[in-house]
């Protein structure tokens, strides 16, 4: 981990006020360029408007609600059980880790608490379903750079954990595994060994990623110097999760938080860096897909015996109140806002889902970086379409 | 030891895979030729065993996008005991699932009391047309077949009842 | 100037060899390395088979995705320069073609027999950017636009270090004739040793280097891809190419890799030759009638390896910034060359 340079920092940005001086000095006509709602590079429907100087960014502004769905609203019309069912596909990469802040927060309002086991194996889903989406991102990392092998080594170690999380939750992509009370069944036999074995693959990719990406020259030279968030900033635009790690704060819900999880119970770091650049962002996650592995590993070990499910009534109704439960998601703080009425459905979910938030920096960001920095700038901060449109 | 160059490192990955592959084949499957077993949870597709279903419409009304489709009928079976009474049963006429809208949740396999509804890992059945992708009770109950067992649980798991 | 065969063939014959020997020196090198490695190479690097299903091991893909691209329509967008923006892909493969002309095979086996051929050769390869210049201004799309100037800025940047490099064979054989360039590495010797020629690589090896990283760059592949950039430029100067125009850019990427290739194997690796000591040949006039079919097997073999590294790094490296692309070509690859030629030239008037 090196930091960058004083130098280095401000030789970029002056290079960047020197071509702003000169395309003001030519009087040159700017142009607006829309990337999106259907680009390659904004893996789904964002888009970004751009207005250009040359190959400069003059302003940028993502226009995001091509693709919402209102779950918010779909919510209120659902009972309980039900909405687990809908609300993993609003991180459709890291689905399992939707449905715990939203069990945990009607758990709070029913004062109802999972049994252990059942906690231990929800964070290990949880830390799976982090691998399978940071995973993903790491190797469309290179794609957005014009490496294309990259993107496949992660499609082929993601499959593995997706394997796990189907072998054990009968869904790949949604497993609507988490329950009121606990989890609906438990791991199949071989499940742990299994498990074990995929983390050592993913450890292993992990080195070929940061042997084929992380390590090359032209990749450091594009992310490098390049989207520097500092951390005032960053927080003053609320990012969370790994963004914010990379800006230099210490903030992690896993470790800062007590919830009825596991994570507590076991030994692992927060990684943090100090640079706030692209570079760093995509680092960080690099490290946490590594400490995810170590995470999965302690706690299949110390999986207590018991039951997963607690006792809870057949038919769901939550007492009336109202309970905010956020997680350390894969994309960062997700949160629900919980209002039940004593029905069989909430009465109104917020939910506060990272990407919306990570995204809204973007303006700020992209102010006067170069359009192929567009790219790498949008690639580091890592949205997921569903987490902003909801 | 000097640092070996990034770009060199990422050429030996590369070249690493391609005599990996070459040796050890390639991780990917020939689909069509060649299948991968999906887990024995895998939701693939809802089986319906006819004989158990009372037409009682928990699953159809747990549903979160009422994709399930029942209609049945009360009628008189003989009685069990001979010169009893004639018992009165939920016949089932219709039990349709359109799997253009299921989105596998398995809530109504969960939900259902008297075990009817199951998953199969069963997942080859592409239609080209969206419409045809309505089964019926009899469709259903061919996938029966292709349930499997329940697996066993994880040691310290606790016994159902 | 000798035919390709020993009986004497009348003019319009001569030229229709020509013409068809051309076409297979282009079109075959294409497709060997879009099969070999775009389709193969690069899927054995990510741990799958690549296409499979048409032909055996899919060797027939290419022809099924050439049926293809020949059935999709013919789309002009409206706002486009129509006449322009259809001939534009026709420029860019023809440039290779005219690429090919100089390049020898074989002793006898060539289409010209230039003494400038090297200056030709150079100066051919650059119209190329007129043609993804003009496709990118005549779709009247920004992407394309955007994807088109910085093709021209960079195949222009990227030509210069490419004619530096060539220059130091140049020097060093005495020689613009490609031909000539190819005995002289046969014919050569290593303090006094002949066993292998003496292929300019081993002198050259700078020059090699730049000459090769400047062919990647003209052949917009990555890690110079930044015209094409499809993550962010859709596919630059290509995007609103369709059916059998997209399918000539795409030949013509390919067949120009081939004909760099073998460029690249005439001016430093020997070219078609085998080392003249090896049969006791004194010079061109001794060589064998059967080089004539071994030649361009050799060459093809040498244009297999080089294109083969072109395509590795492809497959390995993600891409410059444009910036970055041009400051590398400017403050890097140019310094070394310039220096490699005087390096040369200091060694030639000294030795």
């Amino acid at each position: 981990m090196t930091m960058l340079s004083e130098r280095q920092q401000l030789s970029y940005i002056a290079a960047q006020a020197a071509d702003a001086r000169l395309n003001v000095e030519l009087e040159t006509e700017g142009m607006t360029l829309n990337i999106g709602p259907q680009h390659p590079a904004t893996h789904g429907t964002l888009r970004i408007i751009a207005r250009l100087d040359g190959e400069q960014v003059v302003w940028a502004e993502p226009s995001a609600g091509y693709m919402h769905r209102g779950y918010e609203k779909l919510t209120e019309v659902r009972t309980f059980p039900q909405v687990t069912s809908l609300i993993n596909r609003i991180d459709w990469l890291g689905s399992f880790a939707n449905e715990v802040p939203f069990i945990l927060a009607a758990e709070k309002l029913m004062d109802i608490e999972a049994p252990p086991r059942a906690q231990h194996i929800r964070t290990i889903l949880f830390e799976l379903s982090r691998i399978a989406n940071v995973g993903l991102f790491l190797g469309d990392l290179g794609v957005q750079m014009g490496a294309v092998t990259p993107v496949f080594m992660a499609f082929r170690d993601r499959e593995y954990v997706l394997n796990l999380i189907e072998g054990a939750t009968g869904g790949r992509f949604h497993p609507n595994f988490d329950r009121i009370g606990g989890l609906k069944d438990d791991l199949p036999k071989g499940w742990i060994d299994e498990t074990k074995q995929v983390m050592k693959k993913l450890r292993r990719f992990c080195d070929e990623i940061d042997d084929l990406l992380f390590g090359n020259e032209i990749f450091q030279s594009r992310m490098r110097g390049v989207g520097v968030i500092p951390s005032d900033i960053a927080l003053q635009y609320g990012l969370s999760g790994a963004n914010l790690r990379a800006s230099g704060v210490e903030w992690d819900l896993r470790r800062d938080q007590s919830l009825p999880m596991a994570w507590d119970k076991v030994d692992w770091k927060v990684w943090t860096h100090p640079d706030g650049d692209s570079w760093a962002r995509c680092w960080v996650r690099l490290q946490e897909v590594r400490e995810s592995t170590k995470i999965v590993d302690q706690l299949l070990d110390t999986i207590p015996a018991g039951p997963v499910m607690a006792k809870v009534p057949r038919i769901i109704k939550v007492p009336e109140g109202e309970a905010w439960v956020s997680t350390e998601n894969p994309l960062g703080e997700m949160g629900y806002y919980v209002v039940s009425k004593g029905d069989l459905g909430p009465f109104r979910v917020k939910i506060r889902s990272a990407s919306f938030n990570n995204m809204s920096i973007a303006p700020w960001v992209l102010k006067g970086v170069y359009v192929p920095d567009i790219i790498t700038i949008l690639a580091s901060l890592y949205f997921i379409l569903g987490d902003i449109d909801r | 030891m000097p640092k070996i160059p990034g770009l060199i490192k990422g050429l030996g990955v590369t070249m690493g895979t391609l005599g990996r592959t070459v040796r050890d084949g390639a991780d990917t499957v020939q689909y069509p030729h060649a299948k991968e077993a999906p887990p024995v949870r895998a939701r693939g597709v809802i089986a319906l065993r006819e004989d158990n279903c009372t037409a009682c419409m928990l699953c159809a009304r747990s549903c979160p996008d009422w994709c399930i489709y029942i209609e049945g009928h009360k009628q008189l079976a003989p009685p069990r005991r001979a010169g009893g009474k004639p018992r009165q049963v939920n016949h089932l006429d219709r039990f349709d699932i359109d799997y253009a809208l299921c989105m596998y949740c398995g809530i109504c396999v969960e939900v259902c009391p008297f075990d009817a509804l199951f998953w199969s890992p069963e997942y080859e059945y592409s239609e080209p047309r969206i419409a045809d992708l309505l089964h019926d009770k009899t469709k259903l109950g061919e996938w029966m077949e292709t349930v499997p067992e329940a697996p066993e649980l994880e040691a310290g798991a606790e016994k159902k009842k | 100037m000798s035919a390709l065969l020993a009986v004497e063939i009348p003019y319009w014959g001569q030229s229709l060899l020509r013409v068809l020997g051309g076409i297979v020196a282009v079109l075959l090198p294409a497709g060997t390395i879009v099969y070999l490695f775009l389709f193969k190479m690069m899927s054995f690097m990510q741990s799958r088979l690549g296409p499979m299903e048409a032909g055996p091991f899919g060797s027939m893909q290419l022809f099924a995705e050439v049926g293809k691209w020949l059935q999709k329509e013919d789309i002009v967008p409206a706002e486009a320069d129509a006449r322009i923006y259809k001939l534009a892909p026709i420029i860019v493969l023809l440039s290779t073609f005219l690429l090919v002309v100089v390049v020898p095979f074989g002793p006898d086996a060539y289409f010209v027999d230039f003494s400038a051929g090297v200056f030709y050769a150079l100066a051919i390869g650059s119209v190329s950017v007129i043609g993804i210049l003009v496709a990118g201004w005549s779709s009247a799309n920004k992407y394309s636009l955007l994807g088109g100037l910085r093709a021209a800025g960079q195949l222009i940047a990227y030509e210069l270090p490419m004619v530096l490099a060539v220059v130091g064979v140049v020097i060093q054989a005495g020689s613009m004739n490609l031909q000539d360039i190819v005995v002289a590495q046969n014919s050569g010797s290593i303090f006094g040793w002949d066993g292998v020629g003496f292929p300019f690589v081993l002198t050259q090896f700078v020059g090699f280097l730049v000459f090769m990283i400047a062919v990647q760059a003209e052949l917009t592949q990555v890690p110079f891809d930044m015209p094409i950039a499809e993550s962010e430029l859709v596919s630059g100067y290509m995007t609103e190419y369709s059916g059998f125009r997209f399918l000539i850019f795409f030949i013509g990427e390919f067949a120009t890799a081939g004909v760099f290739a073998f460029i690249a194997s005439v001016l430093f690796l020997g070219g078609w030759g085998v080392p003249f000591s090896w049969f006791g040949w004194e010079g061109l006039d001794d060589v064998d009638n059967w080089m004539n079919i071994g030649g361009p097997l050799i060459m093809f073999t040498k244009m297999l390896v080089l294109t083969g590294i072109i395509m590795w790094v492809r497959f390995s490296y993600p891409r410059f910034r444009e910036d970055q692309l041009q400051r590398f070509a400017w403050k890097v690859l140019i310094p070394i060359s310039l220096a490699n030629i005087a390096l040369t030239a200091i060694v030639k008037v000294a030795v």
